[in-house]
């Protein structure tokens, strides 16, 4: 039965007569006390998969390091790009370079802008569309919950897991923007597009509530993923789908025809937060897009707890 | 399968549905986009003097009566040009009278420039004329509801005609002037104070003539191509960006006057072939205006008759007579009429009590015309003030600011808005912020005949440049000699410049060189980047005369008012202020000259700046409310999970005992698929328990349900007395492997099994992981991560993770698939070993020899249905049955019926089953070999072997 390639491997792998023993031994040994419900004593369902583990069963995965590295790397890219791109061309009077690289809080809002339309929803379907998928695929799934880890409680679990590793990501990016804003453009006004400045410390605050503003955001990325993870054993299949719709927004976005339509489209206030970079905010497009990213994540989040809870586990 | 197509089919069904309906939807918002239906009437109506007849069309909206609005045309334009405006406003209810004023279009007359006995009297006629329509709201007999707007020209005549109509309710003109004089001989230079608003101008007498833009606009009066009107929109907020190949003119029509610009040859200088049909050179003009216009064209000068003719056509004769509420729109890219003109008409209306409001967009003469936003908030004045409609639109002030910078995709323009325009009476004064200005004296000359000249703007191609931003800034050009520059430090933080910058300047003559005609100097204010990139906001220049200079080179002392402009400089950048000697776009003297150019002292420029107010609108409750019904509906949705997660304990005391009891359980697959059918049985502590059958026979589903993954169809699964369902705490005393190993590919063996056990959230020490790891017997193999792991290691690993915790109950799906020979003996041992420690185990087995080596149980399953079950000698060995295979079975059978107690007697093919009772397998061999039988095999009778062989048989030949 075994593979032919496989005997060098398994050269040394037996178990010792003596381990039997041990075991046989310790079975005989251990009484097993039983609570009123039918459980093992020492097993309570609150406990199973706290956040720590889950976050450490994430965070040891290349893919996430991976994402949480590239994010650590993408401004000092970006400040490169800058660097050289400026010296081949020399014109830089009232462009695009210009206003990402006169100030610190510039450069953030400028690497912001750059990935809020693809790069944060990938990484958000990421961390979401992968959590139940991939545990599927590898068939930890049914020992999760057989363990038991009831299952709104994994399901929540590994939400909130997600939602902390999509927030870590949200944050390290405008953070290390930030560092690197400061090192190379220092600490200057904001300025937005519309020609509106903001004083350092005041763009400061607008950072942070861009930051709420886009975790807020994204999570109806987070719930459609959520649906998807717990629709399907394909975790490529899950992490695709969210991408896939949020591009199907996009485009659909920019066709003005759609006019009035365009507001119920998931992406369509995916750029809100830039209203923050303005001495006097209007907070209406942020609401609506807040509202409308909340009334979907809530759609899809409910209807992934709705198939999760009766869905059979066959992977 | 058919289970995941049907579900597939629903998410069909259901995308389609919301396709259907989003396509619906759009039809039907698309049709309710329908703009309303606008009919027209055409009519020559009579003017204010019997020779006058004025083309009109009346625009009548789908319901009338309604209030009128008159739509004056710009300089060159006909009630055609204005059809676009005329009809949107009609699509929003009104009654619109557009018409062409005298000497334009088809109407007859000269043109008087909007003077009172002419042209005004004109629209007064047409105001008593609406007041006859049915369609128009009458306030009283002959007084008609009725507002008035225009452009430019058009926007003068709306000033003019309600300073000296009071029917007239409300009026919106747009880019036009307050003084003709100042218009086009404006004087920025002052030695007297100037007005607190933020756009005043010094507006002092004997101004530099504007050549270019009087020469367009005395073309267009002659027939000529018509470059006085912005011919495109603005940029707005909310446009992504200024586009100049995509002009879009109002109401679609193309306005007749936009006529295609060809490279930078001087406007106003090709007349359409037919224009002029008189060969007179003033064309439709009043003969004292052509005159007018000659003396000042080519002396350069005007004389007091002149400006007192220009002053009697202006607003300013009557805005000391308009009460009615007024929207002065002005363009921020002018150099035809500036702000500073509406900033006059602003002050001079307030200060006779009426009721101003003030909008600066980004167009004007240079820009274009308002955009479709601006084009709807002069229709909502008109809603709000003519019928009571909409939001007051109170009497503030908003500018919009067009972004230095720009980000692709990002709008570049935002509106600031504050709730009073300052200065004006009885508010506060216009802020402004003072920026220290550097630079030594300086000496420049003015070139004998004023050429070459310095460049600031391009008057008349407003179409080609003035709409973008970006070229019309970088226009500009400063002739070296004639140029002396102030500049400013790099800014800390942005200046946002919202109006005329004001400069305290002094000139004096070389000593021994006077100027007969005192200085002609033009000043203006740059915005220069580090690089020293120059951009020349609203390209915009500031002529000034000084009309006496001491000849001893004693300096005046002046007070320049700046261009008006609404500019952020963003922080590093600087401000440059130019004073030049020559325009292109001015007259200048021709003699030679030279003049001493400095600062006063500690000279700074006072920038004026109007913040905005902040919206008290504060979060808008709507979609926050609606977040609450969200989040609220979600945490009742989870308040009802929990609910039903709660159900009532179902727990069999008198199987507390009894680690597994499988009751009448089925589980059947949308389709009729049945997977499992019926099933029952039970295992007992300290068993060894195979459940065998074939594959596909339903084990491993059973097994799933065992442990909560798969929901039964049918019947129930009791542990320990609990019954099972999915996440049941019971489950913990199980240890289960079904179905293949599950573990983290990244992670190595020994981390994979204490994540899972940390995952169960119990005591560590309970896990006996080194017992569990050392059964596995990986050796150093559980450093290495799983993903390097053999089959049959993780095989092994997985049966020692199922062992964590020493479960009561050891749930194995085929375990020994995947190990060798060795290995196989060993785990034998080892689920033998474990249940006499009193523990249970469940294993799972296709093939027989494993189920009879390792269980003392047995559990037969075919087609998801029980085939049989007892203790596995009972069903193997069968107690008292042998088979014989025998050479003529029909005898030996015979024989066999014949020994004493020997019943049950089958013949099988070659085979001979009977239940010898009692009588030893060997006596009944003798017994038939002495009765001539030949006997090739004895044995027990393998009724299992006989079902499952029958069973696999089955299998095989489907």
């Amino acid at each position: 039965m075994t593979p032919v390639e496989d005997h060098s491997v398994d050269h040394d792998v037996h178990t010792d007569p003596a381990a039997l023993e041990q075991l046989t031994d310790a079975a005989a040994q251990e009484r097993v006390e039983v609570a009123p419900d039918g459980s093992v004593v020492g097993y309570k369902a609150r406990r199973t998969l706290r956040l720590r583990v889950e976050l450490a069963r994430q965070l040891r995965r290349r893919r996430v390091q991976l994402v949480l590295g590239f994010l650590v790397l993408l401004p000092w890219i970006l400040w490169a790009a800058f660097e050289f791109g400026t010296e081949a061309t020399g014109q830089r009077s009232g462009g695009f370079v210009d206003l990402a690289t006169s100030s610190a809080p510039n450069f953030v809002v400028f690497v912001l802008f750059a990935v809020s339309s693809f790069l944060l929803p990938m990484i958000v379907a990421l961390f979401f569309g992968d959590t139940i998928a991939s545990e599927a695929s590898w068939s930890s799934l049914k020992y999760l919950l057989a363990t038991p880890v009831p299952r709104h409680r994994l399901m929540r679990q590994k939400a909130i897991t997600s939602g902390l590793l999509s927030l870590l990501a949200i944050t390290l990016l405008p953070a290390m923007s930030l560092l690197v804003g400061l090192i190379f453009y220092g600490a200057g006004e904001a300025v937005s597009p519309t020609g509106d400045a903001i004083p350092f410390d005041e763009s400061m605050l607008a950072l942070l509530f861009t930051v709420i503003y886009l975790a807020i955001h994204v999570l109806w990325v987070a719930g459609l993923a959520l649906f998807l993870t717990v629709s399907t054993d394909a975790p490529l299949g899950a992490v695709g789908g969210a991408v896939l719709v949020a591009i199907l927004s996009q485009i659909l976005d920019q066709i003005t025809a759609l006019e009035g339509l365009r507001n119920y489209l998931p992406t369509h206030y995916a750029f809100a937060w830039s209203d923050l970079i303005s001495r006097d905010i209007d907070w209406s497009n942020m609401a609506a897009g807040a509202f409308s990213a909340v009334a979907y994540a809530a759609f899809f989040g409910l209807l992934a707890a709705r198939r999760f809870r009766t869905k059979d586990i066959t992977s | 399968m058919s289970r995941f197509s049907r579900s597939h089919l629903r998410w069909l069904l259901l995308g389609l549905a919301v396709v259907v309906v989003a396509a619906g939807g759009v039809v039907w918002l698309n049709s309710g986009d329908e703009p309303p239906e606008v009919r027209t009437r055409e009519q020559t109506l009579a003017g204010a003097a019997d020779d006058i007849t004025l083309d009109s069309t009346l625009y009548l909206p789908e319901q009338t009566p309604a209030p009128a609005i008159i739509v004056a045309h710009g300089f060159g334009g006909s009630k055609d040009s204005v059809d676009g405006e005329a009809r949107e406003l009609a699509q929003r209810g009104f009654v619109v009278l557009a018409y062409s004023a005298r000497g334009f279009g088809v109407s007859s007359g000269e043109i008087s420039l909007n003077a009172p006995d002419a042209e005004v009297a004109d629209a007064r006629e047409l105001v008593s004329w609406l007041a006859e329509q049915p369609e128009v709201v009458t306030d009283a007999e002959g007084d008609p509801r009725v507002g008035v707007t225009g452009g430019s020209y058009g926007g003068a005549l709306s000033l003019m005609l309600a300073g000296t109509d009071d029917r007239v309710d409300a009026l919106a003109p747009t880019i036009t002037y307050n003084d003709l004089s100042q218009a086009l001989l404006p004087n920025s230079a002052t030695t007297g104070d100037v007005p607190d608003t933020p756009a005043a101008n010094a507006f002092a007498d004997n101004g530099v003539f504007k050549q270019s833009w009087a020469g367009i606009f005395f073309a267009a009066g002659v027939g000529g191509a018509g470059l006085a009107n912005p011919s495109v929109d603005a940029v707005e907020p909310g446009n992504e960006d200024d586009d100049p190949d995509a002009p879009a003119n109002p109401g679609g029509a193309p306005a007749p006057e936009e006529a295609p610009a060809e490279g930078g040859a001087p406007p106003g200088g090709g007349a359409p072939p037919g224009g002029l049909d008189t060969g007179d050179p003033c064309g439709k003009f009043r003969q004292d205006i052509c005159a007018a216009y000659a003396e000042v064209a080519t002396t350069g000068r005007a004389s007091q008759q002149t400006v007192d003719l220009l002053r009697s056509v202006s607003p300013m004769a009557v805005t000391d007579r308009i009460t009615q509420p007024t929207l002065l729109v002005q363009g921020e890219q002018d150099t035809l009429f500036g702000l500073d003109q509406a900033d006059a008409n602003a002050r001079q209306i307030s200060a006779a009590g009426g009721e101003v409001k003030v909008v600066w967009y980004t167009g004007g003469h240079d820009g274009g015309a308002p955009g479709p936003q601006l084009r709807g908030e002069i229709a909502d004045w008109f809603d709000f003030h003519l019928r009571g409609r909409g939001e007051d639109p109170g009497t503030g002030f908003e500018y919009a600011v067009q972004g230095a910078l720009r980000v692709q995709g990002a709008p570049s323009v935002r509106t600031v808005s504050t709730d009073a325009y300052p200065g004006l009476d009885g508010g506060q004064v216009a802020q402004r912020q003072r920026v220290r200005l550097y630079g030594p004296q300086q000496t420049i000359i003015n070139p004998p005949g004023g050429n070459p000249a310095s460049v600031s703007s391009m008057p008349g191609l407003g179409a080609v440049i003035g709409s973008s931003s970006r070229l019309a800034g970088r226009v500009a050009f400063d002739m070296p000699g004639q140029a002396a520059r102030f500049a400013s430090r790099p800014l800390d933080n942005q200046l946002l410049i919202a109006g005329s910058s004001t400069v305290r300047l002094l000139v004096s003559t070389l000593p021994g060189a006077p100027a007969q005609d005192g200085a002609v100097l033009f000043a203006k204010l740059y915005d220069v980047g580090s690089d020293g990139a120059r951009v020349l906001p609203g390209s915009a220049v500031s002529p000034l005369r000084i009309p006496s200079l001491p000849a001893d080179g004693t300096p005046v002392e002046v007070t320049v008012t700046l261009p008006g402009i609404v500019r952020p400089i963003e922080t590093d950048r600087r401000v440059e202020l130019v004073v030049t000697t020559t325009d292109q776009a001015y007259a200048t003297p021709p003699e030679p000259a030279a003049f001493r150019v400095s600062l006063v002292e500690d000279g700074a420029l006072e920038a004026p700046v109007v913040p905005g107010t902040r919206s008290d609108t504060g979060l808008p409750t709507g979609p926050l409310v609606g977040i609450g019904i969200v989040l609220g509906l979600v945490v009742l949705a989870a308040v009802w999970g929990a609910f039903r997660r709660r159900r009532a304990v179902d727990h069999d005391a008198a199987l507390d005992d009894v680690p597994l009891v499988i009751d009448n359980l089925s589980k059947s697959y949308a389709g009729g698929v049945k997977a499992v059918d019926d099933l029952s049985f039970r295992v007992e502590r300290g068993q060894v328990v195979g459940l065998l059958g074939p594959n596909g026979a339903g084990k491993t589903t059973s097994l799933r349900m065992l442990m909560g993954l798969i929901s039964p169809s049918g019947g129930s699964i009791r542990v320990f007395g609990h019954k099972v369902y999915s996440g049941a705490p019971v489950l913990s005393r199980i240890g289960s492997f079904v179905e293949g190993a599950g573990f983290l590919p990244h992670l190595s063996g020994k981390a994979n099994l204490e994540l899972y056990w940390a995952a169960t959230g119990r005591p560590a020490d309970k896990a006996h992981f080194d017992e569990a790891l050392e059964i596995a017997g990986l050796g150093d193999a559980v450093h290495r991560r799983v993903k390097t792991y053999s089959q049959g290691m993780r095989q092994r690993l997985a049966i020692a993770q199922a062992m964590l915790g020493l479960p009561d109950l050891l749930v194995l799906d085929e375990p020994t698939n995947g190990l060798d020979p060795p290995q196989i003996h060993q785990m034998r041992e080892v689920l033998r070993r474990y249940a006499a420690a009193g523990r249970t185990v469940l294993v799972s087995s296709h093939l027989l020899a494993e189920v009879e080596q390792t269980c003392d149980h047995v559990v037969v399953m075919h087609h998801g249905k029980l085939v049989a079950t007892g203790p596995v000698e009972a069903i193997v060995g069968g107690a008292g049955e042998a088979t014989f295979r025998v050479d003529r079975p029909i005898d030996a059978a015979d024989v066999l019926r014949d020994s004493d107690g020997v019943h049950d007697v089958v013949v099988e093919g070659p085979l001979v089953h009977a239940n010898l009772n009692g009588l030893a397998r060997a006596e009944a061999l003798a017994t038939l070999v002495r009765a001539g039988v030949a006997v090739e095999q004895a044995g027990p009778r393998r009724r299992l072997e006989d079902a499952f062989l029958q069973l696999v048989g089955e299998e095989s030949r489907k």
